[in-house]
């Protein structure tokens, strides 16, 4: 809507990024090129034994999609807010010269209020794959 | 019709229909993978609104930290039944209905305003002389450094709440 009712000025146009859209063209073209020409250029010729995932091996039982175990799930998490954290550093790295030693003390107070849950986290033992 | 109006009908169309196939696929898979695309263009839609250092977030942070999460979630509940049930109830054409009417509605107030920003310190050419990440950097941790404490407080919760509540499944 905001393209809608402004008048086209100039700053509204992401047009810095426009390398970035040919950089996700070209990586759409090679990844869906390069399975094309997979398709065309092998030959098909399927059976039952080779189609196995192992060939030559056991044949498969049962489903192929298992339980994941809730440990994926505690580093997924974890990796979230550690992920947010990073975030934070980004703007705080580039501003570092006009904060000055105040940007320093309060991004040590951040860093160390998650430092507490990182040793908490470390203490229960949610590291610990076994 | 210009060149940003086509860039932002491209997306807008784009992310509709990306939508539509997260909530129709069958495999939960597909669905976040669709989910993957469409983050991907809803961080182009911030660009278009001159929010370049939420646009970055947007791909690291949901597209690439929080699908890992709910790509994790999908394999530990292993939806196997469910793929194969009904998922749509009976009423799912009201709720088009309604949906459309919602639209509806929605484009008739909308396109009648004529959105007028409030003058700031931080206009466009402020931003786009000293550099959008240096702007977020210098209100965030001088103006807004309360909530941005308090941020580091939220994410200990969240860090202590995963462990609380995953840690009791293991053992």
């Amino acid at each position: 809507m905001c393209i809608k009712n402004s008048n086209m000025s100039e700053t509204f146009v992401p047009s810095d990024y426009f390398p970035v859209v040919i950089f996700f063209i070209f990586a759409l073209l090679i990844g869906f090129g390069t399975l094309l020409l997979g398709v065309v250029l092998r030959p098909k010729r399927p059976y039952t034994q080779k189609l196995y995932p192992y060939e030559s091996g056991n044949p498969p039982v049962g489903e192929p999609r298992y339980k994941f175990s809730v440990k994926f799930y505690i580093i997924a998490m974890l990796f979230v807010v550690f992920d947010v954290e990073a975030v934070f550093l980004y703007p705080w790295a580039v501003a570092y010269n006009k904060l000055g030693i105040f940007g320093f003390a309060e991004m040590m107070l951040f860093v160390f209020i998650l430092l507490i849950g990182y040793i908490y986290v470390w203490k229960k033992g949610a590291f610990d794959w076994e | 019709m210009s060149t940003p109006q086509v860039l932002f009908a491209y997306f807008a169309v784009a992310m509709t229909i990306l939508s539509l196939l997260v909530v129709t696929r069958r495999n939960p898979v597909h669905s976040v993978l669709w989910m993957l695309v469409l983050f991907i263009h809803i961080a182009a839609l911030y660009l278009f609104l001159n929010a370049e250092f939420i646009a970055a977030i947007q791909i690291i942070i949901y597209a690439g930290a929080i699908l890992v999460l709910f790509l994790f979630v999908i394999m530990l509940l292993n939806l196997r039944k469910e793929e194969t049930e009904k998922r749509f109830q009976k009423q799912w054409l009201y709720s088009i209905a309604i949906s459309v009417l919602f639209v509806f509605f929605l484009v008739l107030i909308v396109g009648n305003i004529t959105v007028i920003p409030p003058p700031g310190p931080y206009t466009a050419d402020v931003i786009k002389s000293e550099g959008h990440i240096m702007t977020v950097g210098k209100v965030l941790y001088s103006e807004f450094l309360l909530p941005f404490e308090i941020a580091s407080l939220i994410l200990l919760v969240a860090i202590i709440g995963a462990v609380v509540l995953a840690k009791k499944r293991i053992e």
